[in-house]
């Protein structure tokens, strides 16, 4: 495959974020000889930092540093990569809320394919790639193929690669500013205005080492009395997946997962959670995870270290009488 | 403010164990509760409201058979105005792109000033709003929750990032949104409702009604296209307690005494 192969870079204060190293071993996986060039985009001393920070784990750097990146507008800058990437490329992309702005317009603007969310690459032949995919919040996979003959974007799922952390690149950093920004700045239809930060809540479950975490499997707003006892009975804080927020029955700053908050307990207990990625990417720390759901093929009991199928509106309140038992 | 909703019927994974069928080239179909997909039905909801104040209309329009006629009605239940069923044989087996190119054909029949898309259906893709919009090179912006209508010229958009955090945004009209759940509380939609739009005629459009040239969608334009649906190789798993309901709590106290989990 003599594509070249491409990986978006997102990063926050002159740091790259962790999917940076996980966009070479999915470009690896793609094509083992592929020399793959990182793509940044942003302004001034934060970028140089991200850039010096890749030089090493990249065959190429290609930043583009404009004060109006400072904080990046996709819509901008979709335009600016039309410019500097040639059409038949492969474009990987973490499948988070920036990628998912700007990745499938920038396939149509490129005349590339586009596949979104990969989680893994089985291989290219004759010009088309097998990757896998999930469907339905995890509960069944699928084989694609995807025609990269004429370039392809692609999104990748955060953390289903592992980072490539060789650092076996000695790259070269490349200003690509004055190409991204010929023709003058683009994309002024949507104009950024401000980054409004998350409420505060009354409880910091960042900071708990116990989770009780309750998903849409409590069914309704008055069963969470239950979840509110257990709670009690194991001295824990209650958390919860983004249907229980969406609902409006907790609060938002209870809600883990990638839209949510980064938990890193002791002890995680999900209950009636199916275990979508968005929701489990938001454990970190390795905690000991309970997954209690009626559902045997639910893809949390892949997460979690001890599992119990059985409806939760029966289980839980008996466990709480035990542990209230038990404490006398 | 003339406003279109893409919409899409999918299976209801709260309500269904979804299973691959034997020879895996799809999902067990049988028993599947189908629904609209749960993004949209915000999406039509704020539209609904955004009509309510600034007056024009919501049409809601889904690429499917004639299966797919029962979210259209659904959602007219709910209050849209119109709905279109795009429909012909050259669209099965459309990918993003494909669905993308039909839902554009239509757009540009009328002049919308808003469309609105679901964040993300069944399949998990998130692609169908960025794309709608750079085949029409009109602004987008993805995982909205919250919007506020300016004048008519512009709105002003909330869009959900990690954390919590939101980004705001000015984006002129007309412009492609994607609606990300929590935006508002869909209201509910009762058997009265449903049977009031019953018996409405749901215009069908087709590639000829559209002019779509047949091998621009479907499958002869798919770049991509799913081969099979399958279970993966699991790894270890969780431990599954089995016994009485009384010796699983047992073994759980066990764990959850040894792992700080009870205080
Ligand atoms: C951009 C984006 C960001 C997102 N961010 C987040 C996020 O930060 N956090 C998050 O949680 N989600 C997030 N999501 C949503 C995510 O994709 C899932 O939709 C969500 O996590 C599902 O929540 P759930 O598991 O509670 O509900 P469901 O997926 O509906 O699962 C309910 C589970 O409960 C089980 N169940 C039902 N009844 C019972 C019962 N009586 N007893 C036992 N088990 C029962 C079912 O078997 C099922 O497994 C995001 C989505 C997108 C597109
Ligand atoms: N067949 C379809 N007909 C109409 N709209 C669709 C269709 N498929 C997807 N969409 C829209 O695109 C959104 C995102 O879907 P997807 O890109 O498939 O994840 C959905 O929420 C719908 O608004």
């Amino acid at each position: 495959m003599a594509q070249q192969v491409f990986a978006y870079i997102i990063h926050k204060e002159g740091v790259a974020d962790d999917t940076a190293l996980e966009m070479i071993a999915a470009a690896r996986k793609l094509d083992p000889d592929a020399s793959v060039a990182a793509v940044i985009a942003g302004a001034g001393a934060e970028l140089d930092a991200v850039c010096r920070e890749l030089v090493s784990s990249f065959s190429e750097v290609w930043k583009i540093d404009n004060e109006a990146l400072a904080y990046v507008n996709a819509e901008v800058l979709r335009r600016m990569l039309v410019r500097i990437l040639p059409k038949d490329g492969i474009v990987l992309v973490p499948h988070e809320h920036f990628g998912m702005d700007l990745a499938p317009g920038l396939s149509i603007m490129l005349d590339a394919a586009y596949l979104p969310d990969a989680v893994d690459f089985e291989g290219v032949e004759d010009g088309k790639l097998k990757a896998v995919r999930e469907e339905y919040t995890g509960q069944v996979s699928t084989h694609v193929h995807c025609d990269i003959s004429q370039g392809a974007v692609i999104t990748v799922r955060p953390g289903s690669f592992k980072a490539d952390e060789s650092k076996s690149a000695s790259g070269k950093i490349v200003d690509k500013t004055a190409e991204a920004m010929e023709g003058g700045l683009p994309g002024g239809a949507r104009r950024f205005l401000e980054v409004v930060e998350a409420e505060v809540g009354d409880v910091d479950i960042t900071k708990s080492d116990v989770l009780v975490s309750v998903g849409r499997g409590i069914e309704d707003e008055d069963n969470l009395e239950m979840i509110f006892d257990l709670a009690e009975a194991m001295g824990a804080d209650i958390s919860c997946s983004r249907p229980i927020v969406d609902a409006k029955w907790l609060e938002k700053s209870r809600q883990v997962g990638t839209s949510g908050q980064t938990v890193k307990p002791k002890v995680y207990m999900a209950l009636g959670i199916s275990g979508a990625f968005q929701h489990v990417g938001g454990i970190k720390g390795a905690p000991f995870i309970i997954a209690i759901n009626k559902n045997p093929k639910a893809p949390i009991f892949q997460a979690a270290d001890v599992g119990i199928v059985d409806d939760i509106l029966d289980f839980i309140p008996e466990l709480t009488d035990r542990i209230n038992e038990m404490k006398g | 403010m003339e406003i279109l909703v893409c919409i899409k019927r999918a299976p209801d994974t709260s309500e269904n164990e979804i299973e691959v069928n034997r020879d895996g080239t799809d999902i067990e179909r049988d028993d599947l509760v189908y629904s609209v997909n749960e993004w949209d039905n915000y999406a039509v909801e704020e539209a609904i409201q955004i009509r309510d104040k600034m007056g024009g209309s919501v049409t809601v329009v889904t690429v499917g058979d004639e299966d797919d006629e029962e979210v259209i009605r659904r959602e007219m239940a709910m209050g849209a105005d119109h709905g279109i069923l795009l429909s012909d044989e050259t669209f099965k087996g459309s990918d993003g792109r494909g669905i993308s190119a039909i839902l554009k054909a239509e757009v540009e029949k009328k002049n919308y000033d808003l469309i609105l898309t679901g964040a993300q259906a069944d399949d998990g893709a998130g692609q169908v709003g960025g794309i709608l919009a750079a085949m029409l090179d009109w602004p987008y912006a993805s995982l909205v929750n919250f919007i506020d209508v300016i004048d008519d010229k512009k709105i002003k958009v909330g869009r959900e990032i990690a954390g919590g955090n939101q980004e705001m945004h000015e984006i002129d009209l007309p412009c492609v949104l994607s609606i990300q759940t929590g935006i508002n509380e869909p209201r509910y939609v009762g058997i009265r409702g449903i049977r009031k739009v019953a018996s409405l005629e749901i215009p069908v459009h087709t590639a000829g009604d559209l002019g779509i040239a047949p091998e621009s969608v479907g499958e002869s334009g798919a770049r991509t296209k799913r081969l099979d649906y399958f279970v993966p190789e699991l790894g270890e798993g969780a431990e599954i307690l089995e016994g009485s309901t009384e010796e699983i709590i047992d073994k759980l106290l066990e764990f959850l005494k040894a792992k700080g989990g009870i205080k």
